[in-house]
């Protein structure tokens, strides 16, 4: 049964980018109505995934979806091009979003948040951004989007109003707004004169004759520049995002805008210089190494940090290296491995910030040395957080361990054994950080009085929110055992062309 | 038959009703009879812009006496363009005119502020559009005085001393250009402005064209406040009524730039003035120092006022660095911010307009809530801020856009770096406003629940611009082609007449 | 020397016009600011005027046995800069008498200290 047949294939792509406004705008015309508004937002929320679905469906059959919106300069439009890339990255993002509306309800009840319609408004603003960012069919039109997905979350960083919120916001707006209009702009329209075109084209659209050091000038740039990536020295972005309401923390600052930031690396290396000729550029090396400092550096930073959210912020600036490690390896499975890299980290982390949140919301606890002995009262959660910890380190059998496989055959294969190493030292600190708070949390020394467990003390979050977090540490499993349809999906990237077989 | 006459009614619309205006004096008549005319004279604006891009230059000889003895009048795509974003935005501010004027401008001068107004507007339209250089002196003159005026009609004191200051600078100014058009008339023997580029282009080298072009581009410079003349620019705008630095900021110095493109293009032509003169590295130092030193002195202000006007001096940079890079692009690249800025400062201007008729003052402080209590005004403000700043579906961007292929083009790396850099500065002093209204409480003192949004005579106009720097940002249609064909056809225009040669 | 005699009113209007200049600038006063502007002003208008003369050319009056005549254009010009450089003092002296009722001074450095220090 397709709900979208008898819409034509191009115009999913408009849908896509569309129906989160409209869905934005009803929940407004809703606000007054907190049941009638979550409706909506998860009605929209459902209905984009099915158009997600349609449109990866359509990728499979190799159906073409193209759109142009508006010429913005001669020779220059917003464009959106659909190409498996994009596609999986907006599966990812769509199906988390119903996951995270479930889960906000829960929770911005829980918490009793003020302004919840302006809260759920702009989600629903930044996951249309996020939308055309994935089907972008050019530099320009993904640095359009880009922009207006760190305005759209600004309100959302800020949402508490609190002092504290204020300067989180400022860092983050600050950060984001100038390495992208100091840094990426520069690099598209440096791109667009040495070139004279922006479009994403397989094989990239540098010519072999270019001038190297220009290239490695540019690459600089575009790392830099996309600073949502958040690559050392520009990552204070991302712990500073984390006094945003968690469910924010959890798609925003773990799926949606960290993995536009590795998306767009992703989308450069592949589609803009092409994987082959990424090896020449002399500075790829260099920004791979200082990627690989990123993920040792934050590790061993997410050690030091007491607040659970912050050090899961820290494990997702090194996480999100990994993908720009993988990006400029410059060989098929490491680029196939970042790819996988993007949903498999979502699940994880995303299930790490859900479990973060419920117990803000059950037991208003923050730091983790507060957690011994928690998993007497949030049981399913303290599970979750265990199945989404394994995942994120990597082992079987969780959603994790693939992409890493693939990342470290990479290395292995474009001869960077200092790569392999650094991956292996940061899955054991990876260990070091996340696996003692579940493991605290369940076998923690009680006192010899205390009474045997029993269901009576348990103390879980709202139901909403169990449910969402339940699902992804599922999820986290499921990936591990079925992978194969994401497989798939990215053996279609040009570039990567079937680099990865059949696992599982 | 109007169809012929409409350059003549460019300017005549205005200097006919300012007359009008002044003998009925004071009344509501007044506001709807000067918005009319401002609402004519854009329409006649926009005909004359089609007309040129349809059929290229209109020569109308004033009076039936043809050139170069009569006053010729000539309207490309260039001045209709600059002509269009002139009179469009003055109408705009005509209509925020009626509630703003009445807070800050005392109501037995209301008949002046209009009959001045209407002036101004015409002494600019004339400027844009005639084709003798003695004649656009005059004009300037016109225009000037009215703004002097203008300048002077605030409640505040101090806009007295400004409006002085503004004086002598301006008419120092105009002396200047006059000097250099007697100096050029000397030794061509014509006013006339293509005559004049003909016989120039024959006087090659020459020190008395030398000279006048020196006092010229002095003369012009002190007009459009390029740093380091920019000095009275910051206290006219700030003591101004608001709707005046609206007005004024969003037409004098544009005009002022386009009369410096007029002389640089048409009457020495850009070979003379950039490859034997050397003044593009002149102009392109001065800009770029104009863009930092003045948007820090923006980020360091406390009268919002006064930023915008220190930051209307940065973006004059802007304009004048794209002349100096000597491309069509990069004049196309000043060309569009000219139109692009008028839409963005004149917005921010009758933002902060709007604060000062609710709130009676317009330090940063004074800001502080006004988020909440004024959500539209603050809107507006934000919106036209992100267009300042050159954030993406903006006119701002456009503008940027172009500039900065201009630079790479011509592989000027550094310059393109310093212009992005440059546009972090307004990120700084517009996100401290923005900052003030959203992220601050209301300031003790001030009662919260009395204050409420503007009136909709200030919130429609305001609203306009705003709409028309997303529209500007979006469908770039209109102003690339205009640009495209001006800059195109001022280059072109000096190589043919090499070629003649 | 030939240079200082042959072009004696270019002298002229280069002296009168560093003499209005420096007077503009240096004055304390405003209406001598003013007055400055207007010697200023004026040395432009001897520039224009002296220009249009013709060696051995009479008034342009058409006055049978004459052929040469001086150039009239010039003149007119200045006619309309003279109205336009009186427009300006007129707006210039009003502006001071208007600064005389806010600040009760037209010496420049004692309304500076009281506020408008940008």
């Amino acid at each position: 049964m397709n709900l979208w047949q008898f819409v034509e294939p191009s115009m999913l792509v408009n849908l896509a980018i569309v129906v989160p406004v409209i869905g934005a705008l009803l929940l407004i015309a809703a606000g007054n109505y907190p049941n009638l508004r979550e409706s909506v937002t998860l009605a929209t929320a459902a209905l984009l995934f099915t158009i997600v679905l349609v449109i990866t469906d359509n990728t499979f059959n190799a159906v073409a979806m193209e759109t142009t919106w508006v010429a913005l300069f001669p020779g220059l439009s917003l464009t959106f091009v659909v190409e498996p890339l994009g596609v999986l990255f907006a599966l990812v993002a769509s199906f988390l979003w119903i996951i995270t509306t479930l889960y906000a309800i829960g929770y911005m009840r829980g918490h009793k948040e003020d302004n919840q319609t302006r809260f759920f408004f702009c989600f629903a603003i930044a996951i249309s951004s996020v939308m055309a960012i994935c089907f972008s069919g050019n530099l320009l039109t993904l640095f359009v989007f880009y922009e207006l997905l760190t305005l759209s979350t600004y309100p959302l960083v800020t949402h508490a109003g609190t002092e504290a919120a204020k300067k989180g916001g400022r860092t983050y707006l600050g950060i984001l707004l100038s390495t992208s209009i100091a840094f990426l702009l520069l690099a598209v329209m440096g791109t667009w004169a040495v070139t004279g075109t922006l479009d994403f084209q397989p094989g990239g659209i540098v010519a072999d004759t270019e001038n190297k050091s220009l290239l490695a000038v540019l690459l600089v740039l575009f790392c830099y520049g996309i600073g949502k990536a958040a690559i050392m020295p520009f990552h204070r972005w991302l712990p500073a995002a984390m006094v945003a309401p968690t469910p924010v923390s959890a798609l925003l600052h773990a799926v949606a805008v960290v993995k536009a930031g590795v998306f767009s690396i992703l989308k450069v290396a592949i589609y803009i210089f092409g994987i082959d000729r990424l090896k020449e550029i002399p500075t790829a090396d260099v920004m791979l190494y200082i990627g690989a400092a990123t993920v040792l550096i934050s590790s061993s930073i997410a050690m030091t940090k007491d607040n659970l959210k912050a050090r899961l912020a820290y494990s997702t600036v090194s996480q999100l290296s990994y993908i720009v490690v993988g990006a400029l390896l410059a060989t098929p499975i490491a680029a196939a491995g970042a790819a996988l890299h993007i949903a498999t980290h979502a699940v994880g982390k995303i299930t790490l910030f859900f479990c973060a949140g419920a117990i803000m919301v059950a037991k208003h606890k923050k730091n983790v040395s507060e957690m011994a002995g928690l998993g007497r009262v949030m049981p399913i959660t303290m599970t979750a957080f265990a199945i989404g910890a394994i995942s994120i380190i990597g082992l079987p059998p969780m959603a994790g361990t693939w992409s890493k496989w693939f990342l470290t055959i990479g290395a292995l294969e474009a001869d960077k054994l200092i790569i392999v190493v650094t991956l292996m030292i940061s899955s054991l600190l990876n260990i070091a950080y996340l696996l003692p708070i579940p493991i605290k949390a369940f076998f923690a020394k009680q006192a010899p009085s205390a009474e045997p467990w029993s269901w009576a003390e348990v103390q879980e979050a709202p139901l909403p929110s169990v449910i969402a977090l339940t699902v992804t540490s599922a999820g986290c499993l499921a990936l591990f055992f079925f992978p194969q349809p994401l497989v798939d999906l990215i053996n279609l990237i040009p570039g990567i062309n079937g680099a990865i077989n059949g696992v599982g | 038959m109007l169809e012929q006459h409409l350059p003549a009614l460019a300017i005549l619309l205005p200097l006919i009703a300012a007359p009008i205006v002044f003998i009925l004096g004071r009344s509501t008549v007044v506001w709807l009879l000067a918005t009319f005319t401002g609402a004519w004279a854009s329409i006649v604006a926009f005909q004359l812009l089609l007309t040129t891009l349809a059929e290229g230059a209109i020569h109308y000889s004033l009076g039936g006496w043809s050139a170069p003895w009569g006053i010729e009048l000539t309207v490309d795509a260039l001045n209709a363009f600059v002509l269009l974003a002139v009179t469009g935005v003055s109408t705009m501010v005509l209509v925020y005119s009626k509630e703003s004027i009445a807070k800050e401008i005392d109501k037995a001068k209301h008949g002046f502020y209009y009959t001045a107004y209407l002036l101004a507007m015409a002494g600019l339209s004339g400027i844009l559009i005639t084709g003798d250089a003695f004649n656009l002196f005059v004009f300037l003159e016109i225009s000037s005085l009215a703004t002097y005026t203008l300048v002077s009609l605030a409640s505040d004191r101090r806009c007295l001393t400004a409006a002085f200051r503004y004086l002598i600078m301006g008419t120092i100014g105009a002396t200047f250009i006059l000097i250099g058009v007697g100096l050029l008339y000397m030794k061509t023997g014509t006013l006339n402005m293509l005559d004049l580029a003909e016989r120039i282009a024959a006087f090659d080298r020459s020190r008395t064209i030398n000279t006048g072009l020196a006092f010229i581009v002095v003369g012009v410079s002190i007009k459009l406040a390029l740093f380091p003349l920019h000095r009275w620019l910051p206290p006219a705008y700030t003591y101004a009524p608001s709707a005046v630095s609206s007005f004024l900021a969003s037409t004098a110095t544009k005009v002022a730039v386009y009369v410096l493109i007029r002389f640089i293009f048409t009457i020495f032509g850009p070979d003379y003035v950039f490859y034997d003169m050397g003044m593009d590295m002149v102009f392109m130092f001065l800009a770029i120092v104009a863009i930092f030193k003045c948007s820090y002195m923006a980020a360091v202000q406390n009268n919002v006022k006064t930023i915008l006007a220190f930051s209307s001096v940065a973006q004059v940079g802007y304009m004048v660095l794209g002349i100096s890079l000597v491309t069509t692009t990069g004049l196309m690249a000043g060309l569009i911010h000219i139109f692009n800025h008028a839409l963005m400062k004149s917005a921010l201007f009758m933002a902060v307009g709007a604060v000062f008729y609710r709130v009676g003052s317009v330090e940063v402080h004074a800001f502080k809530g006004m988020g909440k209590q004024m959500p539209f005004t603050m809107a507006a403000f934000t919106i036209a801020g992100l267009s300042i700043i050159g954030v993406p579906l903006t006119a701002g961007f456009v503008s940027k856009w172009y500039l900065v292929s201009a630079a790479l083009q011509q592989n000027l790396w550094v310059i393109a770096v310093l212009i992005l850099l440059g546009s972090l500065l307004a990120i700084v002093y517009i996100g401290r406003i923005v900052e003030a209204a959203y992220f601050h409480d209301v300031p003790e003192g001030r009662d919260a629940s009395k204050l409420k949004e503007a009136p909709l005579l200030m919130l429609i106009p305001m609203w306009v611009m705003v709409l028309a720097n997303l529209y500007f940002g979006i469908d770039t249609s209109l102003t690339t082609e205009a640009v495209g064909h001006a800059s195109e056809w001022l280059f072109q225009s000096t190589e043919l007449l090499e070629v003649a040669q | 020397m030939s240079v200082i005699v042959d072009y004696y009113n270019y002298w002229i209007v280069v002296f009168l016009m560093m003499a209005g200049f420096y007077v503009v600038i240096s004055a304390n006063n405003l209406v001598k600011k003013v007055v400055g502007l207007n010697i200023f002003q004026t040395s432009v208008f001897m520039l224009y005027i002296s220009m249009g003369k013709v060696s051995g050319g009479t008034a342009p009056i058409i006055i049978e046995g004459v052929t040469q005549y001086s150039n009239p254009l010039p003149h007119v010009l200045i006619l309309t800069a003279i109205v336009v450089g009186v427009a300006t003092t007129a707006v210039g002296l009003s502006l001071v008498i208007r600064i005389k009722h806010a600040y009760g001074t037209v010496e420049e450095n004692e309304f500076q200290n009281e506020d408008d220090a940008i």
